[in-house]
């Protein structure tokens, strides 16, 4: 049985652990950070989540299993080098836009972003997919 | 033309939709698709007998020159009406011979699938294109003739035909390529017309006999005939449908493609006549001694097959024409009789010719097409089998060893007259010892199909008008190179050497079959040499690659992870160490002068790990002693700017120390039971491995600052993939193709770890 204070610093922690590994996606191309530490943020995140409560529990959070998360990241990751193929030029060739967010701001959006979501998503359902499996186990 | 074999490729998935109470129609509806092409076909045959050959051209692979190349000419169209017409019957008879089965719509997946491949090999127009769907054209089969694939039989000889025709068809390949190199031209257009530079070329045989390894594999000639016999635990549809009409004869059809640039030479001659020859008296002969229908069928087209590889070695007009018109009449007699054996399976429950008695009351349509069909297939007139054998008569009397050709033509035509009689004679017109009152009725797809296929031979042997001028003539000026020439095609030439040689093999075909049960008690003659060779050379041959693949596995994946850890080091350190000694390259030491404090902590901190590490009585503490030299190691690359590098160690390093918790937990406690010799050996080899890790960096740290790479990367992370931090660029753009393969195969290890531990533990639950 796993200790109480595990379990509240768990429910406190995690909301945190989760925006940091969001904050770490995004600011990726610029600043140290991408979809690969993100994404193995975020699972250790939910794999401390497992250990305090139990591998159910965690897949009922997750609510779709960690293997389809990583099917649809490598199909994210496909999909943004299959984009460029349109204007003809290689497949993973990196295209850029502005988004113009009025008051929230000017951002520039690329598909190498849609490739890193599909870096994190893979990397969160690939080692969840094993801790979950692990830990059900036991 | 692109569209008719694509068509099918495109449709096929249709029949694997679930169709419910409408899956008694399915075999009607999935006729449509060659019913269809049939009469798309026959659009196509006033172009092509006034001579026009039809071309369509799609780029393909650009880059390596290969085109989905597609050609129409009258041989092109013979096959190709052969292929969607027969198809379209046997579709519809499938449908109704698979009434009822759970696996019915991926019968007809594969079925059509299939009939595209074959379409396409017959239509292509460039010898790549041709040999692709002669692959798929193997691989369908393989798939058909394993469709009942919880008998072992039938896996066993969907595998058999398989290797033996994928092994051909590597021959073909590397045939195909020679002499399209020969010819400097793949391309049908190019290719046809080179024949006198091939014929001449000092590769011409090494060409010729790597295709005809592909052709006689395929065509199941001897020594590769046993294939065929075995490929008879297909369902019936497949059997009369691949292995009697089409498949087969896609050798034949290759040959008789290349006759016009191939053809003509001694060895060609020498080569087919010989190998054409054996196979036609081995078929005839061996289908004598089977007492199912459709082993004697089988047999028979072994034997057909020969007959056909014969008449094109002998290569002259009249052997040429007498081959498309064997052809024909050989498709339509025993596709056919095939269709019939199986619709009699399918109402009696039995094939064995000694059992069945008296059909023809119960079964009169069933009766009325076996009889034709048997009656063309022994060469009675007026049906077109009559018209085929009078050709090739005609055609062997003409040949330079005419003596001998004739005595083989007609020593196999005596054994197909007795075979066609122990095919219908009994089963339908004998009395039956007991009436039968549990036979099905046969539906009339059961019975349609045969009785159009025989009742074609008939028209076509009444009125060979129909046949020859717009299709025959066409062919044969394909075949020929010439142009095109009415083949001489009369029930009656007058009383001649032909008309005598056939009524000869009449009587003594009907006198063989009236003995053959005394025969049959001539032990010596009726059971012959136990294995006839290449069957049981292929037996040993597969059984050696079994054990082969055992004995390999067993000394390469041993199943102990210490041993594979053991090789992967071990050669990876005997390897780079040999490598370093013989370029004689060894690093200056750094002095210890420069060392901060901070570093100095944390080499220490590392270095008490690794110990505690090596030296721990428990798993658990070892594991977490290990985690603190990652940390320890985090701890170095923050101190020298790596940020990125510091964070994924950090966390890489915690996730593996929770996996290594979650796994090691469930082992049980660990005991040092290793020898000291054992553990020396490992100490040793570890120190090595550390050692010229060591001695790596060291070497790396003095040539450093010869490669431009890293310089390179930071110049154009901002101009050319509008980042600023380098690392990720270099995973998300740079080289996004690396990053793509390894989260795919991260992906595979998640699917494959979940996989292995819930089929565990469902296995444990039950």
């Amino acid at each position: 049985m796993p200790s109480l204070i595990l379990r509240t610093a768990t429910l406190y922690l995690m909301p945190m652990l989760l925006l940091l590994s969001a904050f770490l996606l995004l600011r990726g191309h610029y600043l140290p950070g991408g979809g690969f530490i993100g994404g193995l943020v975020a699972a250790a995140t939910f794999s401390l989540h497992c250990l305090a409560f139990s591998a159910q529990a965690t897949r009922e959070l997750l609510r779709v299993p960690p293997v389809s998360l990583a099917a649809v990241g490598l199909l994210t990751a496909l999909l943004s080098g299959v984009l460029s193929l349109g204007e003809g030029a290689p497949f993973l060739t990196g295209r850029w836009g502005r988004l113009d967010a009025g008051v929230l701001g000017v951002y520039d959006l690329g598909t190498p972003l849609l490739f890193d979501l599909g870096i994190y998503l893979v990397v969160i359902g690939a080692t969840l997919s094993i801790v979950t499996s692990l830990a059900e186990e036991a | 033309m692109l569209w008719s074999v694509l068509a099918g490729f495109i449709l096929a998935p249709l029949a694997l939709l679930p169709a419910g109470p409408a899956a008694r129609w399915r075999g009607w509806f999935q006729a449509l698709l060659p019913l269809g092409l049939t009469l798309y076909f026959l659009g196509r045959l006033g172009a092509v007998a006034g001579g026009q050959v039809l071309i369509a051209h799609q780029s393909w692979v650009p880059g390596l020159g290969v085109d989905l190349a597609f050609y129409l000419d009258g041989l092109s169209l013979l096959f190709a009406l052969l292929i969607t017409g027969v198809g379209t019957l046997v579709m519809a008879y499938a449908g109704a011979y698979l009434h009822g089965h759970p696996q019915q719509g991926r019968f007809f997946f594969w079925l059509t699938l299939f009939m595209a491949s074959m379409l396409g090999l017959v239509l292509a127009g460039n010898v790549l294109t041709l040999f692709i769907f002669w692959e798929l054209t193997s691989l369908t089969s393989f798939f058909l003739i394993g469709f009942d694939h919880q008998r072992e039989a039938a896996r066993q000889a969907a595998m058999q035909a398989l290797l033996v025709t994928a092994l051909g068809g590597a021959a073909l390949l590397a045939g195909l390529l020679v002499l399209g190199q020969a010819a400097g031209g793949y391309d049908f257009a190019t290719f046809l017309s080179r024949g006198e530079v091939l014929r001449a070329h000092p590769w011409y045989l090494a060409g010729l006999l790597l295709v005809l390894g592909g052709a006689f594999t395929k065509s199941a000639q001897v020594p590769f005939h046993f294939w065929l016999p075995s490929a008879m635990e297909a369902p019936t549809p497949v059997s009369a449908y691949l292995h009697s009409v089409t498949m087969v004869k896609a050798g034949v059809y290759l040959l008789a493609r290349l006759h016009p640039v191939l053809g003509g030479t001694p060895a060609w001659f020498w080569l087919l006549t010989g190998f054409g020859g054996a196979t036609l008296l081995t078929g005839a002969w061996l289908a004598l001694r089977q007492s199912d229908m459709k082993r004697i069928l089988a047999y028979t087209t072994v034997s057909a097959l020969g007959g056909l590889v014969l008449l094109l070695g002998v290569g002259s007009e009249a052997a040429l024409h007498a081959a498309l018109v064997y052809l024909l009449a050989h498709a339509l007699y025993k596709g056919a009789l095939f269709l019939t054996a199986g619709a009699v399976d399918h109402a009696a429950g039995s094939r064995d010719v000694n059992q069945l008695r008296g059909l023809a009351r119960p079964l009169p349509l069933l009766a009325a097409a076996a009889t034709a069909a048997a009656l063309s297939m022994a060469g009675l007139p007026p049906l077109l089998g009559f018209l085929a054998k009078e050709a090739l008569y005609r055609a062997a009397l003409a040949a330079p060893v005419a003596g001998l050709l004739t005595a083989l033509a007609w020593t196999s035509g005596v054994l197909l007259v007795a075979a066609a009689l122990l095919l219908v004679a009994r089963p339908f017109f004998a009395a039956p010892r007991t009436p039968r009152a549990d036979l099905h009725a046969p539906t009339p797809a059961l019975w349609l199909g045969p009785l159009l296929l025989a009742g074609g031979g008939l028209l076509c042997g009444l009125a060979p008008g129909l046949v020859n001028r717009p299709l025959l003539a066409a062919a044969g000026a394909a075949v020929t190179g010439g142009p095109p020439v009415p083949l001489d095609l009369a029930l009656w030439h007058g009383v001649d050497a032909v008309l005598l040689l056939g009524l000869l093999t009449l009587a003594a075909g009907v006198a063989l079959y009236v003995n053959l049960g005394r025969l049959a008690r001539v032990p010596a003659l009726w059971r012959g040499a136990p294995g006839w060779g290449t069957a049981r050379l292929y037996e040993l041959g597969v059984a050696a690659l079994y054990g082969l693949a055992r004995r390999q596995t067993r000394i390469l994946q041993s199943g102990y992870l210490r041993h594979y850890i053991l090789t992967l080091v071990g050669f990876a350190v005997g390897l780079t160490a040999l490598t370093l000694v013989s370029r004689g390259l060894s690093p200056s030491l750094p002095g210890l002068a420069e060392l901060r404090l901070f570093e100095g902590a944390v080499a220490l901190m590392i270095l008490c790990g690794a110990l505690f590490a090596v030296f721990s009585p428990s798993r658990l503490s070892a594991v977490v002693a290990m985690g603190t030299i990652g940390y320890g190691v985090a701890l170095i690359f923050v101190e020298f700017g790596a940020p990125d590098l510091a964070m994924t160690q950090f966390v890489i390093e915690t996730m593996t120390v929770i996996l290594f918790v979650l796994s090691i937990h469930r082992l049980p406690t660990y005991l040092p039971r290793s020898s000291r010799l054992v553990q020396g050996r490992d100490a040793l080899l570890a120190i090595a491995a550390g050692g010229l890790m060591t001695l790596l960096m060291l070497l790396v740290l003095e040539a450093g600052g010869g490669s431009r790479v890293a310089e390179f990367f930071a110049e154009q992370t901002w101009p050319a993939a509008h980042g600023r931090d380098i690392v990720n660029v270099i995973l998300v753009d740079f080289r996004a193709m690396d990053t793509l393969g390894e989260i795919a195969v991260l992906t595979l290890a998640g699917v494959g770890v979940h996989a292995l531990l819930r089929l565990r533990s469902k296995a444990g639950e039950n």
